[in-house]
Parts: structure tokens; sequence; C-alpha cells
């Protein structure tokens, strides 16, 4: 490592190719995607960047352990086809990952280029070749295995899920993947927009995997439809929970139940999984309200702020109880929302929210505060300011507070360790829960996290899983 | 794809239809409900389930045509698909031995309250059904509702059939008579629910609603089915249907549940064309 970081000191970089996108003014009235993505020019001439080092720090920053030097050598000789082919063998969904992985906290954030300037877009890269391969209509399932005489089936159809089936598939295993929404891909359809992750992208993936020989079965509701003690009776010799982290979280302040407040939960879902924003052409209706505040600062709250922009709102408000250094949002995120308008209102807390006669909401009460002592998080905790109490006028407020742990399946599973929270007990490194054979990943496991956690814990499972299944009678 | 294996119209805008759906089929009990997405651009629409044959695989449902999706339900002939149907979703009904109940229905809640109905007479409880409509051609059930009752009490509105009146009228009678009631159950619209439980309060017996708040997810993922229960937040697609109907905030439900009259119409106005 050493001598690749002098190499790189020596060698002038050049700055990274910049990706084209939609100007903000343009975009705030679409719901189309807001980068653009590279040519087949500047993807070679960015991963011309890369130094190509013996021992690459990047791929130790990727959970789902894709060879990146590899992949990008095979970029820069415009080798596109083979470049898809290496990342896909550890990777089922790169045209997600590299739209919507923190890459800034992962794979870039190891990259010896960094060091000096921008690291290597290894996250634009690898769209660009997940794009490219689905563009040139030459997807190709791997060979199928030979058929191994198990089956494992996996509950929820996330980034988690979808990684641990696809991952026993390419092992020969037959893999049932079980979701209750009528469509596959968890937060990825439901949660983030069209103009993130268009939705598109997302089922050519999903397609992906079920021609890897998944059998995908929606609507089924486990805990309702089939419990897991019943799946296994029924033969299934493993199963693996990935549904996620779906409760709505509220804040229990007065108001709560006027009509035009919602989790942004819902906001989303009907905006993305129902395509509420094409309402009447899509059945599904969603409010088109002029002026929206939006509490919270994560991804969830970007998503919604934004997405309440392209629906016609004048006023966006995103209301933060901290400063704008503890938003947890991806830095690109906040920037995005800023350029399209979004009216930042931090070290600001609702107390309460106000309704009109008919029962609509109409104002949000809220106090100024102030940061004091470092809390738990090692944040500075925010406090309230006596008297500071002011109201913003709205007609929509969506709480974008984080989720919780949605109980239904796990209260219907007996002997499933839940922690305090209700989130699933499992181990870090085989998943395994304190049932035989039933393994957990992702948000249900470690609350809300990121595409690319998930997926990382779908590839361990995938891997015990198979270990226990080869050992098993 | 889930098929229509049968139809009815029951009333001018009441229909009832058998569902090929074998999985769910094996599952459901009394009480529980069902999501179904009419096609790519429809929306998820609840609705109980109103009987399910275990070995034939069906389960039927009975809709009043309210709005756009209930109206293109009402147009499906036999052997055509409906894209999905999820389920079986929510607590089913507590079937215990109770002694003397009262299953009230109200409007289409008839057709919803008859296989609980059925369920509890099946346990060994006296039952009396009360069951009222705004008029005789939106009664439904009558018939099924008299052979699982040890008595039916039939109104409507506007006395077209039976009594003349609302439901909770005899109900009152029937609490003054001072014979011992046990349990009460009541489902219909969220209106009716309300008077019924101001009705019984004062006698403090048990009366259990099935809540219809809006509902998009049904899994307990997004929230709009939240109803206020004895000063709780429930969501109504997983604590429920069915609450106690003395602890549940009434008029919230109600108001909640015009937050899409006006897209509603607009729906409406893209099939009548
Ligand atoms: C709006 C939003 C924006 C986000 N933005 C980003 C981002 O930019 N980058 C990033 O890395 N992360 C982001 N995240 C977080 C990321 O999406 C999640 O961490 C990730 O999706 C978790 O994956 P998972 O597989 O554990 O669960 P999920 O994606 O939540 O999928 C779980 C699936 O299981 C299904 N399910 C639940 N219960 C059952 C059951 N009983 N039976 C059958 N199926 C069931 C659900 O319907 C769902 O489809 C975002 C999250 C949200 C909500
Ligand atoms: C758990 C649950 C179970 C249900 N079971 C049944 C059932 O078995 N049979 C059935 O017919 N309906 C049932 N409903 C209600 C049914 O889902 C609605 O009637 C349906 O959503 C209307 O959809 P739509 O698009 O046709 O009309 P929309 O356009 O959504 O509504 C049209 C108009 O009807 C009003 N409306 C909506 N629902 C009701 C209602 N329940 N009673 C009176 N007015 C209403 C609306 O406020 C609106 O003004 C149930 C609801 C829930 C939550
Ligand atoms: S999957 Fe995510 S972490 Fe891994 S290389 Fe791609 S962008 Fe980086
Ligand atoms: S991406 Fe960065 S760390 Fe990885 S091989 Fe290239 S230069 Fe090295
Ligand atoms: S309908 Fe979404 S939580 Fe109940």
């Amino acid at each position: 490592m050493a001598d690749e970081g002098k190499k790189a000191k020596k060698t002038i970089i050049p700055d990274r190719v910049h990706m084209a996108e939609q100007a903000a003014e343009e975009r705030v009235s679409n719901f189309k995607e807001v980068p653009l993505g590279y040519t087949e020019d500047q993807a070679a001439e960015e991963a011309k960047r890369c130094l190509q080092c013996k021992k690459a720090a990047c791929s130790t920053g990727c959970p789902v352990e894709i060879n990146i030097p590899e992949f990008i050598k095979l970029v820069a000789e415009k080798n596109f086809q083979e470049a898809a082919k290496k990342i896909k063998s550890t990777n089922s969904l790169p045209a997600v990952c590299g739209r919507v992985c923190p890459q800034e906290i992962q794979c870039e954030s190891k990259c010896i280029v960094g060091k000096k300037g921008d690291p290597v877009s290894i996250g634009g890269l690898e769209r660009f070749v997940a794009d490219w391969e689905r563009d040139h209509g030459t997807v190709e399932a791997p060979p199928r295995p030979q058929a191994r005489n198990k089956k494992v089936a996996v509950v929820g159809s996330g980034p988690a899920g979808l990684t641990v089936a696809s991952d026993l598939a390419k092992l020969g295993y037959g893999v049932t993947l079980f979701e209750a929404l009528h469509k596959t891909g968890g937060v990825l359809v439901y949660g983030i927009p069209e103009f993130r992750l268009p939705k598109a992208i997302v089922q050519a993936e999903v397609d992906f995997v079920e021609s890897l020989g998944v059998e995908i079965k929606t609507n089924a509701l486990i805990g309702k439809l089939y419990t897991i003690p019943e799946l296994m009776e029924s033969g299934y010799d493993a199963v693996f929970i990935g549904i996620g982290a779906g409760g709505p979280m509220f804040m229990n302040i007065p108001g709560e139940e006027l009509n035009g407040v919602y989790s942004a939960n819902e906001f989303l879902t009907r905006s993305n999984l129902m395509k509420a924003y094409l309402f009447p052409e899509y059945d599904t209706p969603i409010k088109k309200n002029k002026k929206v505040a939006v509490v919270g600062a994560g991804n969830v709250a970007m998503d919604s702020v934004r997405t309440a922009i392209r629906l016609g709102a004048d006023e966006v408000y995103l209301v933060y109880r901290r400063s704008e250094k503890e938003m947890p949002a991806r830095n690109e995120e906040i920037e995005r929302a800023k350029e399209e308008n979004a009216i930042l209102k931090l070290l600001t807390n609702p107390v309460r929210l106000i309704g009109n006669d008919k029962g609509w909401v109409t104002g949000m009460e809220c106090i100024k505060m102030e940061l004091g002592e470092p809390d738990d998080s090692g944040r500075r905790r925010p406090v309230p300011i006596k008297g500071s109490e002011f109201i913003i006028e709205v007609d929509d407020v969506i709480m974008a507070l984080g989720t919780n742990a949605n109980p239904l399946l796990t209260q219907a599973t007996p002997g499933l360790e839940l922690n305090k929270w209700g989130y699933v007990v499992a181990d870090e490194e085989t998943c395994a829960t304190s049932i035989k054979g039933v393994y957990a990943g992702g948000d249900i496991v470690t609350g809300s996290a990121t595409v690319i956690l998930a997926m990382g814990a779908g590839r361990k499972a995938a891997k015990a899983i198979d270990s226990y299944l080869s050992t098993s009678a | 794809m889930y098929k229509v294996l049968d139809k009815k119209k029951l009333a001018s805008t009441v229909t009832l239809l058998k569902l090929d759906t074998p999985e769910i089929a094996k599952k459901v009990k009394p009480g529980q409900f069902v999501i179904i997405r009419l096609n790519e651009e429809g929306e998820r629409l609840p609705l109980t389930v109103n009987d399910f044959d275990r070995e034939k695989g069906t389960i039927t449902i009975v809709f009043q045509e309210v709005g756009k999706t209930t109206k293109l339900l009402g147009k499906l002939e036999v052997n055509e698909q409906i894209a999905d149907v999820v389920g079986p979703l929510g607590k089913h009904t507590e079937i215990e031995k109770f002694g003397k109940v009262i299953c009230i229905g109200g409007g289409v809640g008839t057709a919803v309250i008859y296989p609980v109905t059925r369920a509890l007479y099946q346990a060994g409880n006296e039952v009396v059904g009360i069951v009222g409509a705004r008029n005789k051609d939106l009664l439904t059930f009558v018939d099924e509702m008299e052979a699982v009752t040890n008595q039916l009490i039939v109104t409507t509105d506007d006395g077209s059939q039976g009594r003349k009146g609302l439901v909770t009228e005899p109900l009152k009678e029937i609490l003054d008579s001072g014979e011992k009631i046990d349990h009460i159950i009541a489902i219909g619209p969220a209106i009716m629910m309300k008077f019924v439980c101001k009705t019984t309060e004062p006698y403090k017996v048990k009366t259990i609603v099935s809540l219809n708040p809006i509902m998009l997810d049904a899994t307990g993922m997004c929230g709009v089915c939240r109803v206020r229960v004895g000063g709780e937040t429930k969501f109504g697609c997983v604590d429920g249907p069915e609450f106690d109907g003395h602890q549940v905030d009434f008029d919230s439900l109600i108001n909640r549940l015009k937050q899409y009259v006006a897209e509603e119409k607009i729906s409406m106005a893209t099939i009548e064309g």
C-alpha cells in the first residue's frame, strides 16, 4: 500500500469526469432521473484514472466484494460486456448500487486516488456498465449449476432477500422468494423515487435474479399466508428473513391524526409503488399540496421533499431539530434538495399540529432548538429554547423520522429471539438466528441502514446457508 | 392472476364474486380481509372475505359499488382475471361461546358480518341478528342470516322491507328489555357503528366493530390506516380491523375517510367518460 501511495503522489491525476445531470429548474417538474450517466468515452476516460492498485483498498470497502480494479480495467479497455460479467459474478444489482450506494463512505472512501483529489467514480462506472449491458440487450444469466435437492425460502424481496436468493440460486439451490407486496424490490420500489432510481431498472435487475432460477411469489405476506414453521414443514430446508424495517414512526404530538398528515412511507409508497404521481392515469391518489413540511433529515426526508416539489408544491420545508452538520442524508442528496429550493428549517422541532374545523392540517407549531452536550450517538443533543415557539403555515405534513421493526412476521414466529426494539437477533458473520435453519439480515437486523449493507448481509447469509445445507443431512 | 369463478348481483349496486385463491382459502378465518388490485394501474382495495371453501380453494367477496375500483370490479365477468389478491389480512374474529350475542350488519356490512355470525352460531351462541339498509333493494344476505340466527330483525330506513327505521332502534329495545346480552358485533358504515356503540355503551355490553379506514399496503408499513383506540394509535390493517367499539374515536375515523373525496371524483370521471 505504501509504495502505491507514493506512486499516486507522483502521477498527476486528472479530475474526475463529470457526469451530466438535468438542471434543477428543469428537473423539478418531472420524475426523470437526475444524473444522466456516462457516455462510453467518458466511462473509459474515468476508468483510466484508476491506478490498478495491487492491493486494492477500494474492494475492501465493498460489502459484496466486487473486484473493482478488474472491472475498471475492462471499462478502460471498452470491454463493457466482460466488465458487466465481472461485476455480476458477485453483485446481482449493479445498476441499483451504482446509483444509490453511499459510495463516499464505502468503496470510494478507500480509493487511493481520493487521497489527492476526487476518488475514482466507482459507482458511476458500475452504473455505466450495468446500463450499457441492459441497453445492449446482452444480459445473460450464467449457466445453471447442477441442481441440489435442497430448498430455501427467502422472505422479503428487498436488497437483502434478492442477494441471498441469487447467491443461493447460483449454487444450485431451489429458491423461492416470498414478497408481501405486488412488486419485488422492497424499498427500491416502494421508497426510493423514480428520479433517483428508475423502477424499470430495478425490474430489470429483479428479472436477472429470476433468470438465475429463483421462483418469485408476490402477494405472499409471510406470518399470515404461511408462518415460518409452516414453510419449514412444507419442505424448505432453510429460511432467510429479509423483511426490512418497514414500520412508520410518528412523533406522538397532538394533531397527527389530522387529514394531510402522512408518514413518509405512505407518501413515498403512493408516489413510487402505486405511481400516484401519474394520477388519474393510475388509480391511487396523492395530495398535490402547496405548502408542505417534511420532518426529518435522512435520505427518506430528502426523497419526500424532492417528491413534494415535483408534485407541484410552492413551498417545501425541511424541519430538523439539529443543524445541517448532523443531517444523516447523503451530501449529494442534501445539495440537490437545496438546488431544488427546499427551505431548510434547522434547529427546529414540531410540538403540535393545528387543524381547521374540517379536520385538515393548517399549521405546525414548532420550537427553536440549540445544541447542548453530546448524547449517546456522539452528536450534540438538541434542547428546546423556552418561549421560542412559532407557527409554520402548512397544508401537508410528512413525517420522515425513521422506521421501526414491523412486528407482523416476528410475532408469528415462536422462538425467534428479538432485541428490545423488536429487531431480529442474528449472528454478525453468519446471520444465523435463534432458530436452527433460520437466518436473517438487512434492516430487520440492523435497523434502517443502506442497500449495500443489506446486500452484504445477504451475501454472508447465503454462504452460511450453503455451508449449513452442505453439512446437514 | 386470480380468476373469477362465479358472479352474482345481489342488489343493483352490490355484487358477489367467487375467486380462485387456493392458498388464501386454506388459511382465512372469519373477520379477515384481502387486498385486491385489479390491474397494473389499479389501487389496492381492501375487502372482507365473506365466505370461503377450503376444498374448492375459493373465497367470496361482496362489495358495494361506491367508486372507480368497486365499479370496475362489478364489471368483471366469470373467467376474467384479477391481477393481485393478497391475504388473509388482519386479525380474525374471536369466536367463543359468549352466551347471547347480537350481530348487527348495516348495508354491505351484512355480507361482512355473515361469516362471523355463522361462526358464532356454530360455536353454540344464541344469536340475534339485526340487519339494516337504506331500502329493500340494498338489503342482502337476509336468507343466509336467517339460517344462522335464532332471531333476525330486518330494518330499512324507508320501511320498504321489515321495520322502518335504523338498526339502533331494535337494538335499544332488546337492551332495555333487561335480557342479558353477553356480546355484540356491529359491521357497517362508520357512522352506523358509531351510533351502535353509543347505544350499547350505557349498558356496558362489549361491542366489537370492524373498521374500514383507508388502506394502502395493509402490511403495517404505511400508517394510513391509523385509528385512535383507547387513546392509542392503532393500525387498522394489522391490529384490526376489529376493535372494542367503546374505545374507538369514530369522529377521527370518519374524518380520515374523507381524505381523498376530491380525487375519488376525478377517478370516477375517468370511467364515466
Ligand atoms: C425513502 C428511502 C430512501 C433510501 N435511500 C437510500 C439510499 O439512497 N442509499 C442506500 O443505500 N439506502 C437507502 N435507503 C435504505 C435502504 O433502502 C434500506 O436499508 C434497504 O432497502 C434495506 O433492505 P432490506 O432488504 O433489509 O429490506 P427492504 O428493502 O425494506 O425490503 C423488505 C421487503 O420485505 C417485504 N416484507 C416485509 N414483511 C414481509 C412479510 N411478512 N412477508 C413477505 N414479505 C415481507 C417488504 O414488503 C419489502 O419488500 C433508503 C430507504 C428509504 C425508505
Ligand atoms: C378492512 C376493510 C374491509 C372492507 N370490506 C368491505 C367489504 O367487504 N365490502 C365493501 O363493499 N366494502 C368494504 N370495505 C370498504 C371498501 O374498501 C371501500 O368501499 C372501497 O375502498 C371503495 O373504493 P372505490 O375506489 O370503489 O371508491 P372510492 O372512490 O375510494 O370511494 C367512493 C366514496 O365512497 C366512500 N366510501 C368509501 N368506503 C366506504 C365505506 N366502507 N362505506 C361507505 N362509504 C364509503 C368514500 O368516502 C367516497 O366518498 C372494506 C374496507 C376495509 C378497510
Ligand atoms: S456495490 Fe456499492 S460499495 Fe460495492 S463497489 Fe459498487 S458502489 Fe461501491
Ligand atoms: S479504484 Fe482507487 S483504490 Fe481501487 S484500484 Fe483504482 S485507484 Fe486503486
Ligand atoms: S394500510 Fe398501511 S399500515 Fe395499514
